[in-house]
């Protein structure tokens, strides 16, 4: 409750420090009231279910854990984003001022208990993340990247209301509790189809949020075409966000028609796992890989919605925390390296950029490779224990066939997830040594700390929770 | 505590040889592995093989509490864990005459792979097994990979994908295993123990297990990452991959398969039994043809593996004390026979049969200790591959005649291609490879020698051994026909 506040005002703030001379202030000052938030979400931990704004926000653990992975991950990307001095163009007031925004909706998705809610917080958060996909302005690339996901998001933003108006019409409340109350009371061999068609198309424009497979296909153009920084925003907080509202969602208000819709969800993460995985083995690009891979990690995510058990919120928020982090400390290392290594004065994001990185910067090539052995599952990192979660939550409803699809596509993971590797480690390239700011290679650090540190002591965290 | 001891020093001992710099890290290690060799020596001492499970220890870990990180040492463990901790000195003073780049990464992370290695040994929780399991995978991945020949880059990315997807199979079936106990959950292994499965789950948790258990060996037709992993990698990492981790696939047999599946392995075990024999003979066959030295000696592996799944497989006192023994045997033999490929390697520039001969003219000192080691590998009475390799082929034999006589084939075969491998190399005109090829330096025969007389101390008086591991055999085995 009190960072959707807090942030409203410091994103007003950050707006007005951008008529100050110096623009040296606006990143310590966005990092401040990130610290500030974050310190805020713990104020009402353990408080037991708030309802806000006439019950249509709701705060409890599991809105302040995903908040609190939001806005951790949110202070990791400011941190790196290094103040946007490079660039004459850029606006740094104004991007700053539309993250925090943007985290406003972001928290809003998480901890919605009133649909309207929901579409407020989707639309904050996308139209905040349509601008700054396009803020490189004189890239072509950039400028495509956010006409096609204003497009495209505006249609999912169009199924997502169509859904509201059918649940409102057959439940004659927009309030999750209400929503749950009728669906639980469906009488058998009378199904409600206004309501299943209402959960559909809200799901729809849901999944297109998160990048599920057949609502995939703007992930990885967008992902290109953004600047990188955007990008790592987009593939975290955004995800994370969906994840938290889709849980919220289905846990909260259908859990009386699961035998309705889990087996839609299934057989969506079935396909986004697929489409993901094989789709990551043929890209040249390391940023491109990282969207696909993207998809990919929302295949699993949706494994663990598919069962709905007891482990399954553990799961999605430890395995968010832990996808978040290793693609933090990724996208980190391949800014650096993009920036130093360029073709024709743009920023070389392909494999062969990282050739040799772990000679001359064996720091780097080391956060590099945790990040990729946590995102493809090995143990000893945190992902590992994420996809342990994700499996034992299937287990419990008693899916196995599912996990076992998982298990291949993990295996196919690796070897697109160690291309990477191989590059930096074992190929011979003309790589120079890479100066890091103190701030930059602290945060990198803190992402791989963190990550081998849930990887070795995941009971850490469940005591956290 | 003994056990968390001895998971924990190789690792602070990698980490203190990683810090201490190029120039100190090779000693370093050397006496970090030498420490864990003496505390395993002290458990053995301590040891009571009577007593089951000890030195142990159970922290709260995962799952409230209901996966917990819980260690400790039975006589099957034991022996494991000295076979580890003996070797791994031995791996590392073998390494001191070459020069690798960022010497102090490489040796550290043989340390880390002992921990690991140690760590599958004597996990009692499944899902601490697995995370060692897998842990292991990485230190070497990185020793043959960033270490390793030409095509390492393909090679090792094939060896790390192959064993990943097995070992994820056992991961959902441990998953699935852990839903099944009652209550609040265990992840011990002896909760599995207990489960009563139906015919049609233990089926699938078999080959779930059967998979990634015979990828690791690897066992026929599992095994097509394994000549070129073994041949690709650096001498250390070969002999890391064939001596100790080749093991975590027979122990992974014995500690999981068996008694968990015991109706899984009655309707299954067969086919796997066959599979084995098919590997025996098929190894052998391939090993004669062979004429780098180091694939031939690759080949053997995959011949002697298959022998030890088979006695494992037959399910009796026999074939479980023989393949632990011959676990012990094998490491020795095997490592010392990589060594002696590398000596000769490092002198010739060359690892194929064709281009060498003669080498015996100008070393007494190489030519005994190759010709002990070899013999130990084709099983001479007297040597340490003897006592394993009777007890595995009686076992076989009491399970089925007809393949107890196939795979006895292996006696005769594994003369040939290992007396083939003396002989072309050792003997013979000289070629003009060898010229000038010189004995053994001290530090060559610091890692031969224990190395021989293991093979003689395992050959004359296995007792030593088989006293260990025989009360927990025979108490798994009463698991198993229950």
């Amino acid at each position: 409750m009190y960072p959707i506040i807090l942030l409203s005002f410091f994103g007003v703030v950050t707006l007005f420090l951008g008529f100050s001379k110096s623009k040296n202030i606006l990143l310590p000052a966005t990092l401040l009231f990130l610290v500030i938030a974050l310190a805020s979400n713990f104020i009402e931990w353990n408080q037991g279910p708030l309802l806000y704004f006439y019950d249509m926000f709701r705060v409890d653990n599991v809105t302040l854990s995903f908040s609190a992975i939001v806005l951790l991950s949110a202070f990791m990307i400011v941190a790196i984003s290094g103040g946007f001095q490079d660039n004459a163009d850029s606006e740094p007031a104004e991007y700053y001022g539309l993250m925090l925004f943007s985290l406003v909706g972001a928290i809003m998705m998480i901890g919605f208990e009133h649909l309207i809610m929901l579409f407020i917080g989707v639309e904050i958060l996308s139209v905040a993340m349509y601008v700054l996909t396009g803020s490189n302005k004189r890239n072509l690339r950039s400028n495509e990247a956010a006409l096609k996901y204003f497009l495209m998001g505006a249609f999912a933003t169009g199924f997502m209301l169509f859904g509201m108006t059918l649940l409102y019409g057959a439940t004659g409340s927009f309030n999750l509790t209400h929503i749950q109350g009728f669906a639980s009371n469906v009488p058998a061999g009378t199904p409600s189809y206004l309501l299943y068609a209402g959960l559909l198309l809200l799901l729809i424009g849901m999944l297109f949020k998160v990048s599920a497979a057949p609502f995939h296909f703007w992930t990885p153009d967008v992902y290109e075409g953004a600047p990188t920084i955007f990008t790592t925003f987009m593939s975290t907080i955004v995800k994370t966000a969906g994840f938290a509202a889709l849980y919220r969602l289905l846990s909260h208000s259908f859990t009386g028609i699961y035998s309705f819709w889990w087996i839609v969800i299934a057989l969506i993460a079935v396909l986004t796992l697929l489409v993901g995985n094989i789709g990551a083995t043929s890209q040249n690009s390391f940023k491109r890989m990282l969207a696909y891979s993207g998809i990919s990690h929302a295949g699993y995510l949706l494994i663990a919605l598919t069962s709905l058990t007891k482990p399954s919120q553990n799961a999605i928020i430890f395995y968010s925390l832990a996808y978040s982090l290793s693609t933090i400390a990724a996208f980190g290392v391949l800014m650096l390296v993009s920036k130093e290594k360029t073709i024709e004065g743009q920023p070389n994001e392909r494999y062969e950029a990282f050739n040799g990185l772990a000679k001359q910067n064996p720091v780097l090539a080391f956060v590099l490779a945790v990040s990729m052995l946590s995102l493809a599952g090995i143990p000893l990192t945190a992902g590992f224990w994420g996809k342990f979660y994700i499996f034992t939550s299937a287990a419990e409803r008693g899916i196995i066939w599912i996990t076992v699809i998982a298990v291949l596509m993990s295996t196919v993971g690796i070897y697109y997830y160690f291309r990477v590797i191989i590059s930096s480690y074992l190929k011979e390239g003309d790589m120079i040594k890479i100066r890091v700011a103190p701030f930059y290679q602290v945060v990198l650090l803190l992402a791989t700390f963190l990550t081998i540190l849930f990887g070795l002591a995941p009971g850490i965290f469940e005591g956290l929770m | 505590m003994l056990t968390l001891l001895l998971i924990l020093l190789p690792i602070a001992a990698g980490i203190i040889t990683l810090l201490s710099g190029e120039r100190l890290a090779k000693q370093v290690a050397l006496i970090g592995g030498l420490a864990s060799l003496g505390v395993a020596v002290f458990t053995w001492l301590q040891f009571d093989p009577a007593a089951g499970s000890q030195f142990g220890f159970k922290y709260a870990w995962a799952a409230s509490g209901s996966i917990s990180f819980a260690a400790g040492i039975d006589g099957i463990s034991l022996v494991l864990v000295l076979l580890t901790t003996f070797l791994t000195p031995l791996i590392i003073l073998s390494a001191f005459k070459h020069e690798y780049k960022s010497t102090a990464s490489f040796y550290s992370l043989i340390l880390f792979m002992e921990a690991a290695l140690i760590g599958v040994f004597t996990a009692t929780d499944a899902f601490l097994f697995y995370l060692f399991f897998e842990a292991a995978l990485i230190p070497v991945y990185f020793l043959a990979a960033v270490w390793g020949g030409e095509n390492r880059a393909k090679v090792t990315l094939k060896f790390f994908i192959y064993t990943i997807f097995g070992s994820l199979f056992m991961l959902v079936a441990l998953v699935y295993l852990y839903y099944q106990t009652p209550g609040a959950h265990s992840s011990e292994i002896s909760a599995f123990y207990q489960l009563q499965l139906s015919p049609f789950q233990q089926g699938f948790i078999f080959w779930a297990f059967f998979i990634a258990f015979a990828i690791k060996m690897p066992l026929f037709p599992f095994h097509t990452w394994q000549p070129d992993t073994y041949t690709e990698s650096p001498t250390q990492a070969t002999m890391l991959l064939s001596g100790i981790m080749l093991k975590m696939g027979v122990y992974g047999l014995i500690r999981f398969l068996l008694p968990i599946v015991p109706e899984g392995m009655a309707n299954w075990g067969l086919l796997a039994m066959i599979l084995s024999v098919i590997g025996i003979i098929y190894g052998s066959i391939i090993a004669i043809q062979q004429s780098d030295m180091k694939r031939l000696i690759a080949y053997s592996s995959f011949a002697h593996v298959g022998l030890m799944a088979a006695g494992v497989f037959s399910s009796s006192v026999n074939g479980l004390q023989g393949a632990l023994i011959q676990m012990l045997a094998h490491g020795i033999n095997v490592i010392g026979l990589f060594f002696i490929v590398d000596i000769i390697y490092s002198r010739t520039k060359t690892r194929y049969l064709d281009q060498l001969g003669g080498i015996t003219q100008s070393t007494p000192h190489l030519s005994v200790y190759f010709m002990v080691l070899l013999l130990g590998s084709v099983a001479l009475p007297l040597t340490n591959g003897f006592v394993g390799e009777f007890l595995l082929l009686s076992s076989v034999f009491q399970y089925d005649g007809w393949l107890g006589a196939i795979a006895g084939l292996t006696i005769i075969l594994g003369s040939v291609y290992m007396l083939r491998l003396f002989q072309k190399s050792m003997f013979g005109p000289r070629s003009k490879w060898v010229e000038g090829f010189q004995d053994l330096t001290a530090s060559e025969r610091a890692v031969l020698l224990p190395l021989v007389i293991m093979v003689f101390w395992i050959g004359i008086y296995p007792n030593t051994f088989l006293k260990i591991t025989e009360p927990a055999v025979s108490q798994l085995l009463q698991l198993v026909n229950n």
